[in-house]
């Protein structure tokens, strides 16, 4: 029996602690969002953050993961309140199938909290990790620009408001 | 019919509470006898459901609305929603919507070759135009109040007096159980209220917050995890397997073995991959050469039994002389689905029956070919449409569809998901064939061509399910089932041949299809089918013509394009991309490209800039623009997601891929051994312009960038290097081997 | 202690800066001039200069990151500071497009500019005077018919006294011998090619042999192991500790495709040569892995020196962390390296007969493990995720612990996790 931080809820897992978390996460938790694409780490479909960190959960022993934030699409949003990220990519229907795109917009978060203000290259470069097939490339590019903005726009009126507050 | 287990609906399972519907009409009126009557020429699929409440349902909970094909990723269910809502005269989200379901759906075969819009859009729009008049109709009758004077406004009609009615209040119990009109009275464009705006996809929002949205999310209680093991090759033979150990594995609840059908189910899903693994490894296998020598692919083509089909011959004029003639041959290699999520099932065997939630395209089809497999009786069996990852023609579902259903009779009442591993993806799944083209074609004096003659040599390009001996898991049943001999698709929408026949007026035209019957890899419908290829050739073929005759690629082909639609698309992609003779910096290069899809669907022009690495071969993909007549455009946002993606897909084809396979085993197993493009190869701006076409009927856009986008490619390639490459992909080795030193 | 190391600094200084002395004053510059027009060159001449480059390896150094080929810019990390690949395009300005084929020839077989400057040993001129003058003039019409790029090279960043240049004199007066290279009569032709490309233009060497503290390479341990861009380059001699022997067809496939079962994909520094390799003629590859096998690797087959001693206790705490290794290894490692009886080709290599696991280096296998493999051009590899972001430095010293005790019969690796930070950081590195 382990714990696992969990969208900053703990949760109690049993079972072989070499289990990878993808199938911890869709199997015990009943979260669906990291999928299983390749079981390889070659394709990004499962990707959700360690720490901060974006991680393939299709390789991820649990047991490293203890001790540690692990923070899903489900912890980003609901259907009701989505994050910036996930507003980006509504606001640009940036998904055909939308396989890939929880793992997109997670490697995505990834980037953001690291750097709000993302070169074309610096996305590229840190997109490259996930594969879409339908060719939604453009616009996830396109959803990652605009949820930069907002992610900075977002800050310059939390800034704002802190100074209207002194 | 009824429903095999009205406990386990999709909805249910899904999370959304609505009750079961089963479409009456389709259990008055079996498929077989509404094609044996004469039909009257309905409209769109209602040809083949004529019914009205097979399409829709209004009563006191709402209004439901039908439709026989499956969301693929194409967002097809929200411009069905879109035109539905369209014309009753209601907000999209007072429709309930059902897709692609045995139990409820009408039957409208597969969901392929860009035919949703014309088969499934149509008929519910007439459909809906009908039942709104009819809804009127009541409320006029029951007012006393003429129909003209009545207006509607989100499913509630209203009279000049003030008195109004919902439609679930007009509707009666059997208003909607008519037949079908030939012409109903549809909606003005000028009066559209949704046809031809931006709907953002009703799927959407589901899928980026984590709610399931797919067969993979299905989570049925009591469900348990199934893996299949499978022959490591084709013509592999199962010499034994000791599955004791496996067995004992912990959670193990079974392991099935049929023939060399091996699968293994276990209470967790870890624990059916791990028990995979050591059932693989507690296997052996007699493997054989079967397949012919991948270096010389092509001259398998070529010098397989092929039979010949003329498919054009149309002799205008005299032939040329003294002109010169030109000839080439292009080649393109076996290519993959490559679906980012493995294909998945869910079955529960119940009672006599079985239920299959599968992602596959045709629910009806499956529902045959499974019955067929099982020896069921077709009406024992439902299956129901549930998204997977994309699909981009007949991949691994309707199999992974026959696993669920072969583990779940072995293990009856229990839900058995089943999903493929990525190595059994991609080795299994049926390919996009490998293909060789011929064209040749004299110019004359004025630099127009004269005659045209244009081979295409080619396996089948639909191998679907069909009856059982089509789903490959019934292959390796004890009592086997063979697979049937492919046929080709005919004309005018063709396989092999599609798009083989230029849309451009030559003088004299001579199209020829080789139609190889024998499959030593397994093949099937990729998006395109043939017109991949064909347009990669006759586009391809149009640029070495114009470059032979001194002459500009777009003037070239406008030269020999009388089609006015046609025209204007090209006309359109070359203003919008800037299309120009001046010399661009070194090394860079532009490319053209048109096609008419299947020379009946979308009219998609590309237009391509790129740079060639001189060194190393390697192209950068600068922009694309394109330019599309898809008719009457519902949903000008699906429109251009559909292009957009097909453009990046068919680049990545185009430049990257091809399956790779020794004389025993497919060797592309994974993303290493079978490359696709990447974010880092992307080109800079991809610009999509559309042609709208109000009260036009719908093109089918899904496919029809594929082709274009390869040509477009190779022609800006070959721009650039001043080389022109004909073999596909178009790798950096081949581009630096045609480049030279 | 650093007094004396100071002291010991200035003798060298010193002495060195004595040689330089007599050493420049043979060192004229050469004429500039315009690169001659591509036409004046026999296209056969450039046409074996292009498969030169790639045996040369040129492209690797003197391209940076997404940089236009040969346009140089591209750090090399040397102990004494980052000296900078210059531009080898015939742009006039900021390449070779005013370097005439005799300042080409002097450069490459003598180190020395167009200018009379020496060049820094990090260009490996100490293999290329093995060269012969043909093959120099046909590599000079290669690169002189190259499209030229305009593409100024940064200036080196080495401290005093390294970053003067006339030092470079003297180094050359200790270990600088020039001269072309002398086939042995009583091999065949084929080991005599094998040897000809192996110590002059392929210059394996310069990074299989280990160097000493001024940066020669220690020839008396020739192909002993090396360093590069913070990986150990391994010994190719009879000190490998390869656990399964290589043939020289072995040798051979994993030139030229980057991949060979048993021994694994070629990663790090290796890869670009055998992405280059795979674009060459097959019989010059077929040479060089023959050479190997014959003459350098006589005797490595398959070692396995200093077996632990069954039933030893482990230092400190390597039970825990092997422990806590397997279960890592269960979860992240196993599903591909684990064989399935199927053996797809895509899948990772056994690890028993894994090279790095048995390397007396820990970094490269710590390298693998951070930052994942990505497949050579021509092999049928798997593509290896990396790690960096999942494993902390502890999670990997242990997974290691667990590897290097399960997967080989060599004792515990000194100083793993130091290891691990230094190879987690020099990956990070520009």
């Amino acid at each position: 029996m382990l714990t696992l931080n969990v969208n900053g809820q703990p949760h109690q897992v049993d079972g072989d602690e070499a289990t990878p978390l993808l199938y911890v996460l869709r199997g015990d938790l009943g979260l669906n969002a990291a999928k299983f694409g390749c079981g390889l780490g070659q394709c990004g479909a499962c990707t959700v953050l360690l720490d901060d960190k974006p991680v393939l959960s299709c390789l991820t022993p649990i047991a490293v993961a203890k001790q540690r934030q692990i923070t899903t699409l489900e912890g980003l949003g609901g259907h009701d309140g989505p994050g910036p990220v996930q507003r980006a990519f509504i606001a640009e229907q940036a998904a055909q199938c939308g396989f890939c795109i929880a793992g997109m917009i997670m490697r995505a978060e990834a980037l953001l909290r690291r750097n709000s203000a993302p070169s074309e290259a610096e996305i590229r470069a840190h997109m490259t990790t996930n594969l879409c097939r339908c060719g939604t490339h453009m616009r996830i590019l396109a959803a990652v620009r605009r949820a930069a903005q907002m992610v900075r726009s977002a800050a310059t009126d939390a800034a704002h408001a802190q100074e209207a507050r002194r | 019919m009824t429903a095999v287990n009205p406990t386990l609906s999709r909805r249910a399972l899904l999370g959304s509470g609505a009750a079961l519907v089963v479409s009456f009409s389709l259990l008055r009126s079996p498929v077989s006898t509404v094609l044996a009557q004469a039909p009257p020429r309905l409209p769109g699929s209602l040809r083949r459901s004529p019914k009205l409440d097979a399409w829709l349902r209004v009563d006191a909970n709402g209004i439901t609305v039908f439709t026989g094909k499956a969301e693929l990723g194409q967002g097809i269910k929200t411009a069905l929603l879109q035109v539905a809502a369209e014309e009753l005269g209601v907000e999209p989200s007072q429709i309930e919507f059902i897709t692609a379901d045995t139990a409820k759906t009408p039957n409208e075969g597969y969901t392929s070759g860009s035919q949703s819009m014309q088969d499934s859009a149509t008929a519910i729009r007439h459909a809906a135009a009908q039942a709104r008049e009819l809804l009127i109709a009541a409320a006029a009758q029951r007012w006393g109040v003429p129909a003209e004077q009545l207006t509607v406004k989100a499913g509630t009609i209203t009279a000049p007096d003030g008195r109004s009615a919902s439609y679930g209040e007009l509707a009666s119990a059997d208003m909607l159980n008519v037949e079908a009109q030939p012409q109903s009275k549809l909606t003005e464009p000028r009066a559209y209220r949704l046809i031809g705006k931006p709907l953002a996809r009703v799927d959407i929002p589901a899928k980026v917050t984590g709610a399931p949205a797919y067969v993979q999310d299905l989570r049925p209680p009591g469900m348990v995890h199934a893996r299949v093991v499978r022959p490591p090759s084709y013509a592999a033979r199962l010499r034994s397997v000791d599955s004791s150990a496996v067995e004992a594995m912990p959670g193990v609840l079974k392991v099935v073995r049929d023939g060399q059908f091996l699968a293994v189910v276990a209470d967790r899903e870890y624990q059916a991959v791990q028990a995979m693994t050591a059932l693989a490894k507690a296997s052996v296998w007699d493997e054989t050469k079967s397949l012919p020598d991948p270096a010389g692919i092509y001259d398998w083509v070529l010098k397989a039994s092929a039979k010949e089909y003329v498919i054009h011959d149309a002799r205008n004029g005299e032939a040329a002389t003294g002109g010169r003639t030109l000839e080439a041959v292009y080649h393109r290699p076996y290519q993959l689905h490559g679906s980012i999520g493995p294909s998945c099932a869910v079955a529960q065997a119940e009672g006599d029956g079985l239920t299959v939630w599968t992602h596959g395209q045709g629910v009806y089809p499956l529902r045959a070919a499974l019955a067929e497999m099982l020896h069921l009786s077709p009406d024992k069996v439902r299956c129901v449409h549930v998204e997977g990852s994309g699909c981009y023609g007949h991949n691994g579902a309707d199999d992974a569809a026959a696993d669920a259903a072969l583990i779940a009779m072995a293990l009856p009442g229990r839900p058995v998901r089943v999903q493929w591993m990525r190595d059994q993806e991609h080795a299994w799944e049926p390919f996009g064939a490998a293909m060789v083209t011929r064209a040749r074609a004299s110019l004359d004096g004025s630099g127009t061509v004269t005659d045209w003659h244009y081979e295409v040599w080619s396996n089948a390009h639909s191998t679907r399910p069909g009856g059982a001996g089509n789903l490959m898991p019934a292959w390796h049943l004890a009592t086997p089932f063979a697979q049937p001999a492919p046929e080709p698709i005919p004309q005018p929408t063709g396989g092999g041949d599609r798009n083989a026949i230029p849309l451009y007026q030559f003088a004299n035209t001579r199209v020829v299809h080789r139609f190889i019957a024998d499959m030593p890899l397994r093949v099937s419908a990729l998006r395109g089918l043939g017109a991949y290829m064909n347009v990669f050739s006759l586009e391809s073929f149009m640029d070495e013509l114009a470059r032979a005759a001194g002459a500009d690629p777009v003037e070239f082909r406008l030269r020999h394009l009388k089609d006015e639609r046609a025209r204007a698309v090209v006309q359109l992609a070359a203003e919008k991309f800037g299309w120009s003779a001046g010399r661009l910096a070194k090394g860079r290069g532009r490319g053209f490209a048109f096609a008419k899809y299947k020379n009946l669907a979308a009219y998609t022009a590309v237009a391509a800039e790129l740079e060639v690495e001189h060194e190393t071969g390697k192209i950068r993909l600068l922009r694309f623009v394109a330019a599309d007549d898809s008719g009457e455009i519902v949903n000008p946002d699906g429109v251009r997601n559909q292009i957009e993606g097909g453009i990046i897909q068919s680049a990545s084809w185009t430049l990257r891929e091809a399956v790779a396979f020794d004389e025993t085993r497919i060797t592309s197993r994974d993303w290493s051994t079978y490359p696709i493009l990447r974010f880092a190869e992307l080109p800079d701006h991809v610009d999509v312009h559309l042609i709208d076409r109000p009260g036009q009927p719908f093109l089918g856009t899904g496919e029809s960038a594929q082709g274009p986008t390869a040509a477009a490619i190779g022609n800006a390639v070959a721009d650039a290097v001043g080389a022109r490459i004909r073999e596909l992909p178009l790798t950096p080795r081949r581009v630096k081997a045609a480049i030279g030193i | 202690m650093r007094l004396k190391r100071a002291l010991l600094g200035l003798l060298v200084v010193v002495l060195l800066g004595a040689a330089a002395f007599f050493y420049l004053v043979r060192q004229p510059a050469l004429p500039a001039g315009q690169p001659p027009p591509p036409a004046s060159f026999d296209a056969t001449l450039i046409a074996r200069g292009a498969e030169l480059a790639m045996l040369g390896n040129c492209n690797t150094c003197h391209t940076k990151d997404n940089g236009r080929v040969y346009a140089g810019g591209r750090p090399l990390m040397t102990p004494f500071g980052a000296i900078y690949a210059t531009n080898i395009t015939p742009d006039v300005d900021t390449g070779i497009g005013s370097w005439s084929e005799a300042a080409f020839v002097r450069a490459m077989s003598r180190g020395v500019r167009r200018d009379g400057q020496h060049l820094y040993p990090a260009f490996p001129y100490d293999h290329f005077t093995r060269v012969s003058t043909d093959d120099l003039r046909a590599l000079y019409a290669f690169l002189i018919t190259r499209e030229p790029v305009q593409a100024q090279t940064p200036a080196n960043a080495l401290p005093f006294p390294w970053s003067w240049r006339a030092l470079i004199a003297g180094w050359k007066a200790l270990y600088f011998r020039p001269g072309e290279f002398k086939a042995d009569p009583t091999l065949s032709a084929e080991l005599n090619r094998g040897a000809y490309l192996v110590e002059g233009l392929a210059h394996c060497g310069a990074c299989h042999t280990p160097r000493n503290r001024l940066g020669a390479q220690q020839n008396d341990r020739y192909l002993g192991g090396g360093e590069i861009d913070g990986w150990h380059a391994p010994a190719l001699n009879s000190s490998s500790t390869a656990p399964v022997a290589w043939t020289r067809e072995q040798l051979f496939t994993y030139l030229r495709q980057g991949y060979v079962a048993p021994h694994g994909v070629a990663a790090g520094p290796m890869q670009a040569v055998a992405n280059n390799l795979s674009a060459v003629a097959e019989a010059d590859v077929k040479a060089i892995a023959a050479y190997i096998a014959a003459i350098v690797g006589r005797g490595t087959a398959g070692q396995q020196p200093n077996a632990p001693t069954p039933g030893a206790p482990a230092p400190g705490d390597q039970d825990q962390k092997s422990a806590e290794g397997a279960t890592i290894y269960a979860g992240a490692c196993a599903l591909c390296h684990e064989p399935t009886g199927q053996q797809f080709s895509a899948r990772g290599i056994e690890l028993t007969t894994s090279k790095l696991i048995t390397m007396p280096d820990a970094r490269n296998l710590a390298h693998v493990i951070l930052e994942g493999i990505k497949p050579p051009l021509a092999s049928p590899a798997a593509l290896m995720p990396g790690f960096g972001d999942v494993l902390t430095d502890h999670q990997v010293a242990a997974l290691m612990v667990y590897l290097r005790r399960s997967f080989s019969q060599q004792p515990a690796w000194p100083g793993l996790e130091d290891s691990v930070r230094q190879a987690r950081h020099s990956a990070t590195e520009p």
